[in-house]
């Protein structure tokens, strides 16, 4: 569905706030807002709330072949999504501009400044690498994705731990987590991005927009950073013109941001991996808050099952069998079955078009001689099917049997040769 | 052959999981529930009654799009069948006649699945349209129970018991008489094993209702 559009009145009303020094929230300019991080119970799974903007991230390793011409670096795959959740403009399907120029953003940050070490993904020369995908999804759209996406992926990195791999020679031994512990990835630093909104052709500016705060901005600046500060990536969009100091002070500010957000991250996994070893419970069950009226716990609940058996009995006693339509088969020579009695031929030919066919006990009859036993069949026995099709029945004399059954055999036709297991007689 | 077990020959480790469930936790859908099994987690969230593309209206009914996307990958057919069934159980519960020309999209993302996905995914449905104040006729709630090789009937199974069972079903029952909406199984069973399974389900369905009512309550009741 469309995107409500923003009214005039609102808008000038978020302009004239910040030229006024306020945002919405209450927050300075250069505040961010409030960063929670939960893991999951398997490795390399986390959600980070930015605020009320929501990203949950999952790392998953394969072992694949390695691109032509690396032979002997591993691949890392991103993929951020807008889930239509996040947002009621965001239409499942269709790639819009804002998905690629995130997708882009992140890849850029994450694999061009080379944080993870892809060399040490690296199995098996020229044949087998280690896949390292990263799925991003957007749940809650509150402004400042590309921050909180970024803050998800490398967390989640940093959380993952993929197979243990051992060669001996030529054997290569890929350990389940169940032999041999999983070991982390190999990560140099951990580029962060921090994204600055510029309002009046550059003359304010604002750290970590909100969701109405970007759309009344004239253009965004994202500058990815890692807490050693170097600046791994820096993108300017929305046309505006910035001077050179202005885009120093923002790197000074971000260096800062950058600093405090790694200091997050590090403590959050700390955390993580304190409460794993001790064998403490973990994951987003545990995450939930339970102080909150929103929020329900029920314990393991015991179900009652005494007497569902004797209800079940009553139930199948109690209802009527389906009506017999199928008779039990009848053979007429040894190797076939037979079950229905077939219609006259009113065409008085041999051949006839088959009707609806749908057991597959049935079978065609071959007539051989004229003095074919009818004989009963045990369910059990199984069926013999001759696969041939190149035997030709021509029936000479086709005479009434003595339970009134015509004989029916079957013509090539086309339904005929789709089901194998039927011989054209 | 129709074996039916006898209550007392037969252990059915009827257990549902720790269940956890939060409403309203993100502030853009209508309304959005998170529920938790065991761990087991799903989102969902709910846009609507909302603007309806012209190629999808209904004159007469909204119309209800479901989508359940996996934590890994890109969608596939086994998202779709989940999709479809609870799509049918939502339009059987929603009153969608009385939002003609509009649309009703829930979205699901898969957040951790350990078994029961499914019957988890009903379950956060239901909550997320209760959360939107959308009109419906009754609850529903999703219940999923595994039978394993020696004929026990497990309820709220994990991965692992899915996989090592013969046989898997997931049930949508309504409030009202805990009758099926919806079933959807995998594997083999006999008709008796099908209604002790259904029975054992209408049991547990009573305490997920129960566990409804008290979430709501603890929301909306002042004490």
């Amino acid at each position: 569905m469309r995107e409500t559009p923003l009214s005039n009145c609102e808008r000038q009303f978020l302009v004239q706030a910040i030229a006024e020094k306020k945002r919405l929230d209450g927050r300075q300019t250069y505040d961010y807002r409030n960063i929670k991080i939960t893991f999951g119970t398997d490795y390399g799974c986390c959600i980070v709330d930015l605020g009320k903007t929501r990203v949950l991230a999952q790392i998953s390793c394969e072992l694949v072949a390695p691109k032509m011409n690396r032979p002997t670096e591993g691949i890392l795959f991103f993929n951020l999504e807008l889930s239509q959740m996040a947002s009621p403009a965001f239409e499942p399907g269709r790639q819009s501009e804002l998905v690629v120029k995130l997708n882009r953003l992140l890849e850029r940050c994450l694999r061009n400044s080379k944080c993870i070490d892809t060399e040490s993904l690296c199995v098996v020369s020229g044949e087998k690498v280690w896949q390292i995908r990263v799925d991003l999804h957007l749940l809650n759209h509150d402004g400042n994705i590309m921050d909180a996406a970024s803050i998800a992926a490398i967390t989640a990195l940093c959380h993952f731990r993929r197979p243990d791999v051992s060669i001996q020679g030529e054997d290569v031994t890929v350990y389940t987590p169940e032999e041999r512990d999983p070991v982390p990835l190999s990560i140099h630093h951990m580029p962060i991005c921090v994204s600055f909104s510029f309002f009046q052709q550059g003359t304010y500016l604002l750290v970590d927009p909100s969701e109405r705060e970007e759309r009344v901005m004239d253009g965004l600046l994202v500058i990815a950073m890692n807490k050693h500060r170097e600046i791994c990536t820096i993108q300017s969009s929305g046309g505006i013109m910035l001077l050179k100091d202005q885009v120093l002070r923002c790197s000074k500010i971000a260096s800062v941001k950058v600093t405090e957000i790694s200091e997050l991250i590090q403590k959050a996994l700390e955390n993580d991996k304190k409460v794993r070893k001790e064998g403490g419970k973990f994951g987003f069950a545990e995450s939930m808050p339970n102080q909150r009226i929103t929020a329900y716990k029920m314990e393991v609940a015991p179900v009652d099952t005494g007497d569902i058996g004797k209800k079940a009995e009553d139930l199948i006693s109690n209802t009527e069998p389906p009506s017999e339509i199928i008779p039990s088969p009848v053979v007429r020579a040894p190797g076939t079955g037979q079950i229905g009695e077939g219609l006259q031929n009113s065409w008085g030919l041999d051949e006839n078009e088959d009707g609806e066919e749908a057991e597959d006990q049935t079978m065609e009859e071959e007539l051989q001689t004229m003095d074919v036993k009818v004989k009963s069949v045990n369910k059990e026995d199984p069926i013999v099917l001759s696969d041939s099709e190149e035997e030709d029945v021509v029936v000479l004399e086709p005479k009434i049997m003595k339970k009134e059954v015509k004989v029916q055999a079957s013509s090539t036709a086309a339904s005929k040769k789709k089901k194998k297991k039927k011989p054209a007689h | 052959m129709m074996e039916v077990t006898q209550s007392g020959s037969a252990q059915h480790a009827a257990v549902l999981r720790e269940f956890g469930c939060e409403h309203s936790l993100l502030s853009r859908p209508d309304g959005s529930a998170s529920f938790v099994q065991g761990d087991t987690t799903v989102l969902a969230g709910v846009y609507g009654p909302a603007e309806v593309m012209v190629s999808k209206e209904s004159f007469d009914r909204a119309t209800l799009e479901v989508t359940l996307k996996p934590k890994v990958g890109m969608p596939g057919v086994a998202e779709r069948s989940k999709e479809q069934c609870i799509r049918q159980t939502c339009e059987a519960a929603l009153l969608t006649r009385l939002h003609p020309r509009t649309s009703i999209t829930l979205s699901l993302q898969t957040v951790h699945d350990d078994g029961a996905l499914l019957a988890c995914c009903l379950n956060a449905a239901c909550m997320a349209l209760m959360d939107a104040g959308l009109p419906m006729h009754c609850l529903f709630c999703g219940v999923c129970c595994a039978i394993d090789q020696q004929g026990t009937i497990k309820l709220d199974p994990t991965a692992k018991e899915e996989k090592e069972s013969r046989a898997v079903m997931t049930f949508a029952l309504d409030s009202t008489d805990c009758r099926v909406m919806m079933s959807s199984t995998k594997g083999s069973y006999t008709a008796a094993e099908l209604q002790q399974c259904i029975a054992v389900c209408q049991r547990a369905s009573e305490s997920i209702f129960q566990f409804y009512r008290d979430s709501v309550s603890r929301r909306y009741c002042k004490a």
